[in-house]
């Protein structure tokens, strides 16, 4: 699998995930920063499997997109209680 | 200049996310632009590994000598992630004990506890 | 520390980091020349002396396997905060919360779903020699699979499955049984954690030596410790709810 032919495709993923980043840290407020890092997440993704990496591609997965959104929404939920 | 872009980006990501964790209001906020802290780091050492036209370090059904991206900075950055998700839940662990005590999830209003 | 105090402290950091960042770009090697010799040297020999086809999974578990003891050993400690952290005041049982699932498509693809995803999760941990896969990664799929139940099924199920008494047992002899193993070659006078039972055959379930028992041992311990994050939290939450009913 020949990735040299996709470079314009590794470029606009970089710049994606800049993006992405910039998007999670300027989002305040708590209930949707976690939504949007989820999305940022599955770019990451998206970036590892551009760079040739399918084992930590793998591990992103299945640790951003169930484990992180469980663990925060249960604290927001706990702290918003009072 | 196109060819350090992968390292520039980098570069603004843990910028980003330390500017996030400096001027947060809200404790959660905080371990979730830590979090982006972290995963520039992954983009760093995966960008310093990768070599040109190559394909993933597996090598079941392909010829022994095909160019592969080095599998070293891969090893390490995959145990990084999974450990990754158990301190997030310990930070948000010490989050609500503060939470619980001072009844507040504003970094700027936790006063210095007395004695 | 005040907000002030803070942001004039990052500033000048920010600045020197900006000016180490410009003067590294000025000499680094461009994107996709590596300049590095292990990647290369790795590629070559891994196969025909270990007989592993997945590379990564091999420098995690065999050439690197003291590194992953370390990680393996954050996992475990990390764990046992949140535990004391969370455990503590007595916490009574939520019985029975009466919450099952309204809907009778989510409970039976869910039903199905957990069946598919913990025989998935399962292959991966168990064919990370060979494809893509491995001890940390399909430890991480096993826990979100079982996660699964709880979601498709009532807290009462869940806590049937994902109980203390379970797992706390599980995660010891995962994180105890990587130095056990690491031991057992010790105990022969060879090096820690030394390859004892040869390589085996390339592509096959097979290959790996006793380098496979260790991925085993890591991927229990990465499902049972993530089981118990997520089983800690969602206690947290059920518990007031089921006291307000």
């Amino acid at each position: 699998m020949i990735l040299a032919s996709l470079a314009p495709l590794q470029y606009a993923i970089f710049l994606l995930v800049a993006v992405a980043a910039t998007t999670v840290v300027l989002t305040r407020d708590v209930q949707r920063q976690i939504v949007v890092n989820g999305f940022y997440g599955i770019l990451l993704v998206i970036l590892l499997v551009v760079l040739a990496a399918p084992d930590v591609a793998l591990s992103m997965l299945a640790v951003s997109t169930v484990g992180y959104p469980l663990v925060v929404l249960i604290a927001i939920a706990k702290s918003r209680d009072r | 200049m196109t060819s350090v872009l992968p390292y520039l980006v980098a570069g603004w990501i843990c910028v980003i996310g330390l500017y996030g964790i400096v001027t947060s209001r809200h404790l959660i906020h905080l371990a979730l632009c830590l979090t982006v802290t972290q995963s520039s780091t992954y983009i760093l050492l995966l960008s310093i590994g990768y070599v040109n036209g190559g394909g993933p370090p597996i090598f079941k059904g392909v010829k022994l000598g095909t160019t592969a991206v080095d599998p070293v900075v891969q090893s390490l950055t995959l145990t990084d992630i999974v450990v990754s998700l158990t301190v997030l839940a310990l930070i948000l662990a010490l989050a609500l004990d503060v939470h619980d005590e001072l009844d507040t999830m504003d970094p700027d209003k936790i006063v210095e506890l007395q004695g | 520390m005040t907000r002030s105090v803070r942001i004039g402290i990052l500033v000048p950091a920010l600045g020197l980091f900006g000016f180490l960042l410009a003067w590294a770009l000025v000499g680094i090697p461009s994107f996709g020349n590596y300049r590095g010799s292990y990647g290369y040297i790795l590629n070559r020999v891994v196969t025909p002396e270990r007989h592993m086809t997945n590379v990564v999974t091999g420098v995690v578990f065999d050439y690197r396997g003291f590194d992953t003891m370390g990680e393996e050993f954050i996992l475990f400690a990390a764990v046992v905060g949140v535990v004391l952290l969370l455990r503590q005041g007595g916490r009574e049982e939520p019985g029975d919360l009466k919450d099952s699932v309204g809907s009778d498509g989510v409970r039976l693809g869910g039903t199905l779903a957990v069946g598919v995803c913990v025989l998935v999760s399962l292959w991966l941990v168990a064919y990370g020699f060979v494809t893509p896969g491995g001890g940390f990664q399909g430890g991480a799929a096993l826990a979100s699979s079982v996660l699964l139940v709880f979601l498709v099924a009532s807290h009462k199920a869940w806590s049937g499955v994902a109980s203390n008494r379970v797992l706390d047992p599980f995660e010891g002899v995962g994180a105890g049984g990587y130095v056990v193993i690491g031991l057992g070659a010790l105990i022969g006078g060879l090096p820690f954690l030394t390859n004892v039972l040869g390589p085996g055959t390339a592509g096959t379930l097979w290959s790996g030596g006793s380098a496979a028992f260790v991925n085993w041992s890591a991927g229990m311990e990465v499902a049972a410790a993530n089981l118990i994050l997520f089983t800690e939290f969602i206690d947290e939450y059920v518990v007031p709810l089921a006291a307000e009913k």
